[in-house]
């Protein structure tokens, strides 16, 4: 009990003080604060991630503070927790869009939680850049706030038969699916686009998702003898596939989407993972010199080493830094409306961000998104970047 | 077509005969119990995958003990069986004595619902457990006897095409038809079979025959529930992975098996899961060669339950089942 006021006590102490902080800060300087917000889960099962995101839109904007003073305003960065439930990250958005010094968000993570959340930020006017985000509702919607700079879900498929067809070769490839909206829809994508690239496709089969036996399908696939197998679906079926098939010496390759792009599918499959392929809307940001040199200063800065969506997120940022400069210099070095930020935010072009380049298109989608296309070279997650398909 | 069907005959009977055995010995358990207690009793299916689990964990213990190199494959799949039979007959018993045996006198749908919720209750213990332990309910191990065999059919000649098989299938195979003719042998040839039978046919007349019924129901349960874990062991072993949620479909289609056979009827069971497996096996090879695509493998369930419907009209006690007449 007397542990219990103390700590009461001293968080309240503690407040007050952060409090009285907080207002002489605002009292002392001249210099009008802008604030840039970030909405991605910081606790809970895809912690990791989403403070990947955190901490690389942080990374910009302290780069990029000594410029914005130079202008006359102070930057400043205020991360948020959406927890990757919808309920909190539309909650968030309401805190934001009250705060009215919160001009622009880097996130969210999970297109569930950016989908509810962006219809407040419209509201508002705030633009949201998301480095993340792949379901085709999130920017379908047409809100003028939405932007994304990876690739949406639907160009995973034709871009995975791009590979399939034009890098490997493929002619005759047998395409199974686990009848979940996700597996048919890459499934069938994928299946369309290899047609009207010129494969045959010598059979297309269904699976059922729990089930472990998928020996039927694997002896449909002997008989046919196709040259490319494409799985669209999960992991755990994907994993006991590649394994059965390899068993049975089917030699072809087998490709996925980004649903067998984790650790469970190399636990599933064993040493047979060796030479599956997937894609995966993120690249491998240590490919490149420059890459490496900002992966290397990223660990340094923040004792971590980068998550897939750390280098998307320093890109969000930085686009969303460019824009308000810009719609600062349009302003005569004034504060800029958020509807402002938002319209210079939209019209980004050509924008050289470490990851990726980026051009908007009138819906919030990038021209330049990619697919990446990866290969399990040994029985270890994650595999190798051998390929990348753009639009 | 015809020799589309015939190049992949080998393979599937190879297939349907590993998925049918497993089908026949969960069908087995099903079986035992119905016949002993009218009591059809649905957390068996929860029995055999937590056999699977028993059987991946004392598996993944060996293997970070390093026991696993210093002894014989044989000793230890031997071992890992043992040590899941013995704990899923044990968990059968305790389920007996738990949610079945004060509700032996109330209506048989009480009973059921019961049996329901022990289904659930064992789900998603295991699956506390397993994450709890691993982080993941999606368990798999390292496989004992895991090197690939290939059985030249193409060498008799005609069309038919070579059978791809692990050296593991033949080993669940072997067993499960061991476990079977042994189960066959107890019940026909032993004091405590007879028992049973006797049980089964009248608990009352055999209860005044000096037969304790309580104690042979709890060793029906406890055999029943030993070769579902059993087969649970050969299931992990033969596909590696095991999941908390393994034992719901595989469940309902061993209960058709033991339906298709005719419930109560042990030999009827064995029949019913070989054909299931094959019937399966076939459909999702062939559907779509015989329908030109139009109905894939994925209606390969829809196959098997169609057979299951047909013989029911026509023989509603099922193959091998004796028709019952309704007491007055």
């Amino acid at each position: 009990m007397g542990m219990k006021k103390v700590w009461i006590a001293s968080m309240a102490v503690m407040l007050a003080a952060g409090l009285l902080a907080a207002c002489g800060n605002n009292g002392g300087s001249d210099k009008k604060i802008i604030k840039i917000a970030s909405q991605s889960p910081l606790s809970g099962g895809s912690s990791v991630q989403g403070e990947a995101i955190k901490l690389g839109a942080q990374m910009a904007l302290e780069e990029r503070k000594a410029e914005f003073e130079k202008l006359g305003f102070d930057l400043q960065f205020t991360p948020y927790d959406d927890q990757a439930d919808p309920k909190k990250g539309v909650a968030n958005a309401e805190t934001i869009a009250a705060d009215k010094q919160i001009m622009a968000i880097v996130g969210h993570m999970n297109s569930g939680v950016a989908i509810p959340s962006s219809v407040v930020y419209d509201k508002y006017g705030i633009p949201m850049v998301s480095p993340s985000n792949t379901a085709t509702e999130v920017t379908d919607r047409k809100l003028k706030v939405v932007n994304r700079i990876v690739a949406r879900d639907d160009f995973q498929g034709p871009a995975a038969a791009q590979y399939a067809v034009n890098t490997v070769g493929a002619k005759n490839i047998f395409v199974i699916q686990d009848k979940t909206a996700y597996g048919q829809g890459l499934a069938d994508a994928f299946k369309s686009e290899a047609e009207k690239l010129g494969a045959t496709i010598a059979g297309y089969e269904a699976i059922t998702i729990g089930e472990k036996d998928f020996n039927g399908v694997i002896t449909q696939i002997l008989s046919k003898k196709p040259d490319f197998i494409f799985f669209g679906g999960l992991y755990a079926e994907a994993g006991q596939i590649v394994k059965q098939a390899r068993d049975k010496g089917v030699t072809a390759p087998i490709m996925g989407g980004d649903g067998i792009d984790t650790a469970g599918m190399v636990e599933v499959a064993g040493d047979k993972v060796v030479g599956t392929l997937y894609t995966s809307v993120s690249t491998d940001i240590t490919k490149t010199d420059a890459g490496k040199a900002w992966a290397d200063a990223y660990k340094q800065k923040f004792g971590k080493n980068v998550d897939g969506y750390s280098a998307y997120a320093y890109d969000c940022m930085n686009l969303i830094l460019n824009a308000l400069k810009e719609a600062i210099e349009a302003n005569d070095g004034d504060l800029p409306t958020r509807e402002q930020v938002r319209d210079q935010v939209r019209a980004t072009k050509d924008f050289e961000g470490m990851a990726t380049k980026v051009t908007f298109d009138d819906k919030g989608d990038n021209a330049y998104a990619k697919v990446f296309v990866y290969e399990f070279k040994a029985a270890s997650y994650p595999g190798s970047l051998i390929s990348e398909v753009s639009k | 077509m015809i020799s589309d069907l015939l190049h992949s005959l080998p393979q599937v009977l190879v297939d349907g005969l590993t998925l049918g055995a497993v089908y026949a010995v969960v069908a087995i358990g099903y079986t035992l119990v119905y016949g002993i207690l009218e009591l059809i009793n649905f957390a068996h299916g929860e029995i055999f995958m937590s056999g699977a689990f028993i059987g991946t964990a004392v598996m993944l213990m060996f293997e970070s003990a390093g026991w696993l190199g210093a002894m014989p494959g044989w000793l230890a799949y031997m071992l890992i069986m043992a040590a899941a039979m013995l704990v899923t007959g044990l968990m059968g018993v305790g389920i007996e004595r738990v949610a079945y045996r004060p509700l032996r006198s109330a209506p048989k749908l009480i009973s059921l619902i019961s049996a329901i919720g022990v289904s659930f209750f064992l789900q998603d213990l295991v699956r506390f457990i397993a994450e709890l332990s691993t982080g993941s309910y999606l368990i798999s191990s390292s496989t004992l006897y895991n090197d690939n065999l290939q059985l030249r059919v193409s060498k008799l000649g005609g069309s038919l095409g070579d059978a791809f098989l692990k050296t593991n299938t033949v080993i669940l195979i072997v067993v499960a038809v061991l476990l079977m003719v042994g189960l066959d042998l107890f019940v026909k040839r032993t004091k405590w079979g007879i028992a049973m039978r006797a049980v089964a046919q009248d608990r009352e007349t055999a209860a005044l025959m000096s037969i304790n019924v309580n104690k042979v129901i709890a060793l029906t349960f406890f055999i029943g529930s030993a070769l579902g874990g059993a087969t649970g062991v050969l299931f992990a072993q033969q596909y590696g992975t095991v999941d908390p949620f393994i034992g719901y479909v595989l469940g309902i289609k061993a209960f058709t098996a033991a339906v298709l056979g005719g419930i109560g009827s042990i030999r009827g069971a064995m029949f019913g899961g070989l054909f299931i497996g094959m019937v399966e096996m076939f459909a999702s090879a062939n559907l779509g060669v015989l329908t030109s695509g139009n109905f894939g493998g994925e209606y390969k369930d829809v196959f098997a339950f169609a057979i299951l419907i047909v013989v029911l009209i026509f023989k509603p006690e099922g193959l091998f089942g004796k028709a019952v007449k309704e007491k007055v």
